[in-house]
């Protein structure tokens, strides 16, 4: 079965005006649908074709671990946002984030930092060990930390194309914004 | 040193409609700017290595200390590269190479569209931000290669460069979006073959190829010369 392109989880103007509706247009339109349509071509045929995105995540290499990598990356992206989102986590998420990283001002700065640092193309995460334990990483180009045996439970996509039109060069105001975004709910069922 | 930006060598629409006055702006005052002020604040409380220049770091980061080594990678790279892009691109240029860099191209990739479909594929490839390149290499000859973020291919040797196309989505977002193959093809109207015949001139001089020692502090001065000739 070919792999597919999901749907956005809102309208493409539904994140201004934090990401525009042409940023996404382009982001979701152009750049997550090519990396579908690359991996159906590269795998079509192959014993790749019937694998999930996380088997071809943690197993391949090259062009196949790029595109299947990018399609889930960016899955996860689009519900990591919200119209909705934005503010404080609350519960479970707000009592972890605060015993690994000593509050939540704290975690936002280090995930910003990491963020605004990662040189290059590429995600900041939210991750978990299977220990449980919460750290920040950063992956470069269509890393993803499942590789690593690490738990997603949020990202930020700093490709250039996904904040260039609305920020430029200016990656730490993409951020900001970012924060007025992140759905706190989808983190929660990630835990 | 304190390393300074360089002027453009050319207007900031200069390259137009190829590439567009907005995005030759924010490249080279903001993201070009960025680069030379962190390789300043990474070689703060380094004098042993102030009478270097950029290429010279760039071409041996061994050298430097491993505290400092990605930034001066990262930030000397992405100094060196852009010096040497603004330099290969110019108004009215695009074209053929003429002399023995078109007698060399011909004889390493058959043909100057071989070559160009070469480049242009190394460039289309390159996943995520970095450079392609035509180089010298060690054996003298041409080589087409790519390289991720700001690496250059000076600092493992593979070869001293003398055309660069950078490819982060910062050189085309704004005019091309997601169709880095139409920038591609573009670009290569406002190739300066001129210039890419002098630096093979400059890496071939004396009938064989310089060390890249020797190399990298003259061809700092000439992107120095040269960016500082045009703009006077």
């Amino acid at each position: 079965m070919a792999f597919e392109l999901p749907p956005l989880p809102y309208a493409d103007d539904a994140l201004e005006p934090h990401i525009s509706a042409e940023t996404l247009a382009y982001h979701y339109g152009k750049h997550h649908r090519a990396y579908v349509d690359n991996l159906n071509k590269l795998t079509a045929g192959t014993e790749w074709a019937d694998k999930t995105l996380e088997d071809i995540i943690r197993e391949a290499d090259g062009a196949i671990f790029n595109n299947g990598a990018q399609v889930w990356n960016h899955s996860f992206y689009w519900k990591c946002l919200s119209p909705a989102g934005g503010g404080e986590p609350t519960g479970e998420v707000a009592t972890r984030i605060i015993s690994f990283f000593g509050s939540i001002a704290d975690f936002r700065a280090n995930f910003t930092a990491a963020a605004v640092s990662q040189f290059g193309s590429g995600w900041a995460w939210l991750v978990s060990a299977p220990s449980g334990q919460m750290s920040i990483a950063t992956t470069s180009n269509a890393g993803n930390p499942l590789r690593d045996d690490q738990k997603p439970l949020l990202t930020c996509d700093v490709w250039e194309h996904a904040y260039y039109i609305d920020y430029r060069n200016a990656r730490p105001k993409y951020l900001e914004h970012f924060w007025d975004l992140v759905n706190w709910d989808f983190v929660a069922n990630n835990l | 040193m304190t390393f300074k930006l360089p002027d453009l060598p050319y207007d900031t629409n200069a390259l137009e409609p190829h590439i567009d006055t907005r995005t030759m702006a924010i490249h080279h005052g903001k993201h070009h700017q960025a680069y030379v002020n962190n390789l300043n604040a990474a070689l703060e409380g380094h004098p042993e290595l102030q009478d270097k220049t950029a290429i010279e770091l760039v071409t041996d980061l061994d050298a430097v200390p491993e505290s400092i080594r990605t930034a001066v990678r990262n930030n000397g790279g992405g100094h060196v590269n852009h010096s040497l892009f603004w330099t290969v691109m110019g108004p009215k240029a695009g074209g053929s190479p003429s002399g023995s860099l078109a007698d060399d191209i011909d004889s390493a990739f058959g043909s100057l569209e071989a070559f160009k479909g070469e480049f242009s594929t190394a460039a289309k490839t390159v996943f995520g931000s970095g450079w392609a390149w035509l180089c010298v290499g060690p054996d003298g000859k041409l080589l087409v290669t790519k390289t991720p973020n700001q690496d250059n291919p000076i600092s493992t040797g593979e070869g001293i460069p003398i055309l660069g196309l950078d490819v982060w989505e910062h050189a085309y977002y704004l005019e091309y979006q997601n169709r880095r193959p139409d920038y591609i093809e573009a670009w290569w109207n406002v190739v300066d073959w001129n210039r890419v015949e002098g630096y093979y001139t400059a890496v071939k001089a004396g009938g064989k190829v310089m060390d890249v020692a020797d190399w990298a502090s003259a061809q700092w001065q000439k992107f120095g010369e040269i960016l500082g000739k045009l703009t006077d």
